[in-house]
């Protein structure tokens, strides 16, 4: 075969860099992951014309787009022996209020609703093989398996390769209008204002470059959360973060620059997932997560204890699935916070300092070949396959290279689930990270413009994009249905098209990398663990410096490329959102992880509440909710809700 | 602006994520329509394996090879330096 790795190849998509391609629809859906597809669904589904915008391709993109092995918050499933009151209650209270008491009611409302719904559309929620037939976690009526608190059974284990497919697919026999390979560049709004009604949206596709606009009467932003902020590797951009590169967080940016308001955008945590930092997700013996809660021995292989949050020592498998004695539930998942809280705590291996001091030998490892045969094929099989980015390259990539379950250890690295270690500095946005404020309908405070999954602020898993995105999508149809269609600006769109094009003009110019790089080593610098107003506004000078005279020399020679310079353009924004909340903040806070120098005291009283920022004629304007703004959380739900609820009774 | 042609030349990363086997796999260029990154390009030649272009910005989410109709085809090259370790369990 002829090695193509080496020689120069013609770019092998049309250019149509000066084609401008005008698309007139009622619903925009900016973002076609988990969020974004079931949004496109439920707008579909009230009868409005949707186009959805995603920068790859739906059938398997995002960051849930590879698959989903548990599904949290189904408090309405028929086994599940909690109330979407009390399970939402617990997660605000485990966040000690800083959690968005709106998206996560919907998602513990919702959630099994979308389930359902999945089913319906060929994904797989329940053991229909009979495959655990007879196991602890299985309701045999119902053939749904659960994972980690088997008393209350409101996370399913579910196959969720399955469901990005089967997505995609529903999204076009209703006739959603898809532009895959499209990067959403901009929002447009009424008379080209900041601060206006949301009336359509930029994009540029990333392969042929062509220049697309998109009028709407309402949109819905449906995009990743910021990243690649602080963890950067210009050889290997790829594996930088733990989301896939291209979710940059660009509806943060874009919605930033039309004025859109964010709460908690301070909050970043000590990195989890980086392939430059640690190992792949999920592909290291641990206990936590996908691998809940797997046997584990030390270098002899002596069994390391479990204990409850009591301490007391737990003397079977199965205590480890429920509940100490009192206790009312245990909060075990994706987003989990490293604040550990008493009342919440799930059952865990003795802590790291107390093995050392009773003579295990590191390293640990995972015991899969102990445990009873159906909890270890439900970790090495069903939940390693089925959770995204495991399928291929843990599972199979193992397999195929000599592992057994049965028979081998297999090697737990740095804390926990985090499979390495990062500096303090190395921050990331994760467990419940700032975004866009919502309302009731997840409108946020812009006329015509909704959000959904990880682009509200304290997003979180699978579950929390499916049931938002939808919610998000028929409020936005709702919407759209009453609302004045609005022409777009045409000078704020060719100002964007100018700005898109712009690092086409530079044969030799600063490469996306290089500026990337440089703005996680000020982030690092600035942004880190310990923050001061000094170290921020140096921060936010050099950001700005960068923005003014590096920025516009960023060089692009292809449509590809251009893309990737468009996020770092992204990147940079958000990095200066990040900056400004960090400012707002005159104290420091353990629930968001936010330590200030020049303000040591811990959550002081009167900064208990939501900072919330937005760009206002181009300045940073600042104002705050109470951290309970959400209210009743069944009287709201069920006031926006009526016409959905009488759907699904009916 | 004008459009003119452009030339890529794949990028020199310091992984190869991606291995084809000639052989076998077709050029149906699956992968190439997966990869939510979009780091292949379908080969110049009809019915030749795409071509890696992008590598350094490969996720190793492994949708390509999940997508491949011909098994052997392609092979996702975990990175080593994120090969983990695992031993034989010494039963008592």
């Amino acid at each position: 075969m002829k090695d193509h790795s080496c020689q120069c190849l013609e770019w092998p998509y049309p250019l149509l860099y000066d084609k401008v391609q005008k698309v007139t629809t009622d619903v925009l859906i900016l973002g076609g992951g988990i969020a974004g597809c079931w949004a496109a669904i439920a707008a579909a589904k009230k009868g409005v014309l949707v186009a959805l915008v995603e920068k790859g391709a739906i059938i398997r993109s995002g960051a849930g787009g590879s698959g989903c092995d548990h599904w949290e918050s189904a408090a309405t499933n028929p086994c599940s022996r909690i109330t979407p009151e009390e399970l939402t209650k617990a997660m605000i209270k485990a966040h000690l209020g800083y959690n968005n008491g709106i998206s996560h009611y919907i998602e513990c409302r919702e959630g099994y609703d979308r389930l359902l719904d999945l089913e319906r559309i060929g994904g797989k929620i329940r053991d229909t093989e009979d495959e655990f037939q007879g196991a602890e976690f299985r309701d045999e009526k119902t053939k749904f398996l659960f994972a980690y608190d088997y008393e209350n059974k409101f996370t399913l284990r579910v196959w969720g390769t399955t469901f990005k497919p089967a997505l995609a697919k529903e999204c076009r026999r209703l006739g959603v209008s898809v532009f895959d390979r499209t990067m959403a560049t901009s929002l447009l709004t009424e008379g080209g204002k900041q601060g206006a009604r949301v009336v359509g949206a930029t994009g540029v596709n990333c392969r042929t470059g062509e220049f697309i606009t998109f009028q709407a009467r309402a949109t819905v932003l449906c995009m990743s959360r910021p990243t690649r902020i602080w963890l950067f590797s210009p050889g290997l951009p790829g594996i930088s973060e733990f989301r896939p590169p291209q979710c940059t967080g660009d509806g943060h940016a874009m919605g930033w620059k039309a004025g859109v308001e964010f709460a908690m955008m301070e909050k970043s945590v000590k990195g989890e997932w980086s392939g430059i930092r640690s190992f792949p997700p999920y592909g290291t013996g641990n206990t936590h997560n996908t691998w809940y809660a797997c046997n584990m021995v030390d270098a002899d292989g002596r069994e390391i204890p479990w204990v409850d949050r009591d301490g007391r020592i737990l003397t079977d498998i199965s205590q480890r699935y429920r509940p100490a004695p009192g206790q009312r539930l245990f909060l075990k998942g994706g987003g989990e916070p490293d604040i550990p809280n008493y009342e919440f705590q799930w059952p865990d291996i003795l802590p790291v300092e107390k093995l050392m001091a009773n003579g295990f030998k590191l390293p640990f490892y995972a015991d899969l070949a102990s445990m009873p045969e159906k909890e270890r094929k439900a970790i090495w099989g069903l939940m390693v396959g089925e959770e995204g980015k495991t399928k291929i390259p843990i599972l199979e990539t193992y397999t195929e290279a000599g592992f057994d379950p049965k028979k081998h250890l297999l090697q737990s690295y740095g804390e926990g689930w985090k499979s390495g270690g990062f500096l303090p500095q190395e921050r990331q946005f994760f467990g419940l990270p700032g975004g866009m404020v919502n309302d009731w309908r997840l409108r946020t405070n812009l006329e015509g413009l909704y959000a959904a999954g990880d682009q509200l602020f304290a997003s979180n898993c699978h579950g929390h994009a499916a049931a938002t995105g939808y919610y998000a999508g028929r409020h936005a149809a709702e919407y759209a249905k009453e609302a004045v269609a609005i022409i777009i600006d045409s000078k704020q769109a060719e100002r964007e098209r100018i700005r898109v094009y712009a690092p086409l003009k530079w044969a030799d110019g600063i490469g996306w990398q290089e500026l990337n790089m440089c703005i996680s080593r000020i982030m690092q610098h600035y942004c880190g663990d310990i923050k001061s107003e000094e170290l921020l506004t140096t921060g936010l000078g050099l950001l700005k410096d960068m923005q003014n005279n590096e920025a516009p020399q960023l060089s692009a020679k292809n449509p590809h490329e251009l893309v990737r310079a468009l996020e770092v353009l992204n990147v940079i924004t958000n990095a200066e959102i990040v900056l400004n909340a960090c400012l707002v903040r005159k104290a420091s806070s353990k629930p968001l992880h936010f330590r200030r120098s020049d303000f040591p005291e811990i959550d002081p009283p009167e900064w208990n509440k939501l900072v919330t920022i937005k760009c206002e004629k181009n300045e940073v304007a600042t104002g705050e909710k109470p951290l309970d703004y959400y209210g009743s959380l069944k009287r709201n739900y069920e006031f926006y809700n009526a016409d959905y609820l009488e759907e699904r009774q009916s | 602006m004008k459009s003119k042609k452009v030339f890529i030349h794949p990028e020199a990363a310091p992984l190869k994520p991606l291995a084809f086997k000639a052989g076998i796999c077709d050029g149906c260029n699956r992968c190439v329509e997966v990869c939510q990154v979009d780091i292949l390009v379908p080969h110049p030649e009809k019915g030749k394996p795409p071509v890696v272009v992008f590598p350094g910005e490969c996720w190793y989410g492994g949708c390509c090879v999940a997508i491949c109709p011909k098994p052997g085809a392609i092979r996702l090259n975990t990175p080593l330096m994120n090969r983990v370790h695992w031993k034989q369990k010494i039963c008592p």
